[in-house]
């Protein structure tokens, strides 16, 4: 049962269309992730599901209930949380500033979603009292992850979370992504790191010009003779 | 002995007039630099603001006295302070729902709200001067001398007196005292935090649900107390004229892009290294210079780098200097 869903979503900047009637899903307590060549519109995709891209026609529903008009602001109040692929995180503030900024909307007390996330990062704790901007890019990401976590959302939404790190970094930061799945979080990721991410998802969306090329589980896509050599290099 | 006249005689000409002076332009700058890190642009009718926040201080003061409500030996002003900040933010707030509003409403260009600034400027310096005239107010009562020059003399026996003005030293008590309040506020509370994240990074801001109308509103807010104490305080300590807070925008911009343009610390930082060196190269260290020479020995001229007609251009070859060697300022602020 899919908890987002984006239905033949048709939209794009301007008169153009970038959108061509591609459909997303994801379920609680499982990895979607998006995959396909530059300018198929994997982020403007990721857009739209968050109210930052006007849908023209199509349709978004959250657990069921139809979100295609509301504001980005809105959406995250009901539990969407999004990680922008660059610039998300506050550089000049500290880390555990970072994290309480993510619970800005939250009025309640927020002191066990912290020291979960420092559970989860060990690393952040550690540096909590740094400036983000000083710390490394893997570390970087996952205080972007951690900041967006604070809200405890039931979606959560990752634009490339991997562009830019190494491979090292790449995996562990995968593993932290499977953690926080397995708390029951739905997860979309847009990914250029195709074959690694295909690796962790339950579904794998192969998006080709705004439209869904191919749609299966993870290891289906992977094993697909002709997926792989189109979109993951052989 | 000689030695010690050197001293005095700097730290009364030179070392007390900056460091106030130089509370001031951070007081000032410190306004510049918030809304500028909030607003991304650079504000000109700063000054203005000023000039209409001491103003408005003034006439509360003189009902106070016409009352016969004064603050015993402390400047009545101080009582009035609190009012004037009041009705400064009530002009800063109008400015914003009126002008500046408009033009975030409509996403327009930096260049665009520095533009719309200096018509406020203009206007407010017309209307501020159609109420209180163009004549010079002093309006400080209350004890005008902590230490004076004469007595000072008497009981230290030295040939160089030392005068302690109390506006002096209210404006370093008050200027301290803004500051650590300011501080505490962006550091400790959640609206400060919302106005640092929103400063850092609007988009992400957006996206953690901070609202903006709030965060500019604060803005507005800290920048209005801040404005009236700046322009208090230095009127207490000179005088009110009409145009000397339109004369006090470039040091305090200078100040503010010293210091990095957007950062707090470095708005003080910058305030304090505009005065000093304003102050000091319009000082004619002739007999500063005599004291520590050899007996009987006293330089030829004034040994003065610039007549004190010439001191904005102390804060105009600062302001060149930085922008041309280091434009994001000492503590790495935005460029302008």
């Amino acid at each position: 049962m899919s908890y987002l869903l984006g239905e033949n979503l048709i939209g794009g900047y301007g008169t153009g269309d970038i959108l061509k009637g591609c459909t997303l899903s994801v379920a609680r307590g499982e990895i979607s992730v998006v995959v396909g060549p530059n300018g198929a519109g994997k982020s403007t995709a990721m857009k739209a599901l968050l109210g930052m891209l006007k849908v023209l026609k199509g349709k978004v529903t959250l657990a069921g209930q139809d979100i295609t008009s509301m504001s980005p602001q809105q959406r995250v109040q009901l539990g969407m949380a999004f990680v922008p692929q660059t610039n998300n995180v506050f550089s000049s503030m500290t880390v555990e500033e970072n994290l309480e900024l993510g619970a800005y909307v939250r009025t309640d007390d927020y002191s066990d979603t912290m020291s979960q996330i420092y559970e989860l990062f060990p690393v952040l704790k550690e540096k909590r009292l740094q400036p983000a901007g000083e710390l490394s890019g893997g570390q970087r990401q996952q205080v972007a992850v951690g900041r967006a976590l604070m809200t405890k959302p039931s979606v959560l939404m990752l634009d490339e979370p991997t562009a830019g790190v190494s491979p090292i970094v790449m995996d562990e930061l995968f593993e932290r992504i499977i953690e926080v799945k397995k708390t029951g979080i739905a997860i979309l990721m847009v990914e250029q790191n195709a074959r690694q991410a295909l690796a962790i998802a339950d579904k794998g969306f192969v998006l080709v010009t705004g439209q869904n090329r191919f749609t299966d589980s993870g290891q289906v896509l992977l094993a697909n003779e002709e997926v792989r050599r189109s979109f993951l290099g052989g | 002995m000689d030695f010690l006249n050197a001293i005095v005689l700097l730290s009364n000409y030179v070392l007390i007039p900056s460091l106030v002076y130089g509370s001031q332009l951070a007081l000032g700058a410190l306004g510049v630099t918030i809304v500028f890190g909030i607003m991304r642009f650079a504000n000109f009718a700063h000054g203005e603001m000023m000039s209409f926040a001491t103003v408005s201080t003034i006439f509360i003061t003189w009902w106070f006295q016409s009352i016969g409500l004064t603050a015993g030996i402390l400047p009545t002003a101080l009582l009035a302070l609190p009012f004037g900040i009041l009705i400064t933010g009530l002009l800063v707030w109008a400015t914003e729902r009126s002008v500046f509003s408009y033009y975030r409403q409509r996403k327009s260009k930096p260049v665009i709200f520095v533009i719309a600034s200096v018509g406020v400027m203009f206007m407010l310096n017309g209307v501020v001067r159609l109420f209180i005239g163009t004549d010079e107010i002093i309006f400080m009562d209350g004890l005008k001398f902590l230490i004076k020059a004469g007595e000072f003399k008497k009981w230290s026996g030295l040939n160089e007196g030392l005068a302690l003005k109390q506006t002096q030293v209210l404006t370093v008590l008050l200027a301290i005292l803004a500051v650590a309040w300011l501080f505490w506020f962006l550091q400790k509370t959640k609206m400060g935090k919302a106005m640092r994240a929103f400063s850092d990074n609007e988009d992400l801001a957006l996206l953690s649900g901070i609202d903006p109308e709030k965060v500019v509103r604060a803005t507005w807010f800290i920048s209005a107390v801040l404005i009236t104490l700046a322009g208090v305080l230095y009127g207490l300590d000179k005088s009110y004229k009409p145009l000397i807070y339109f004369h006090l925008l470039l040091p305090i911009f200078a100040a503010a892009i010293v210091g990095g343009i957007g950062q707090p610390l470095g708005a003080i930082l910058g305030g304090y290294i505009v005065a000093f060196s304003e102050v000091a190269a319009t000082y004619a260290f002739k007999k500063f210079l005599r004291y520590l020479g050899p007996e009987g020995w006293s330089p030829e001229d004034l040994v003065q780098l610039l007549s004190t007609e010439y001191k904005f251009a102390v804060s105009f070859l600062i302001l060149v200097l930085v922008l041309l060697i280091r434009p994001t300022g000492l503590f790495k602020g935005r460029v302008l």
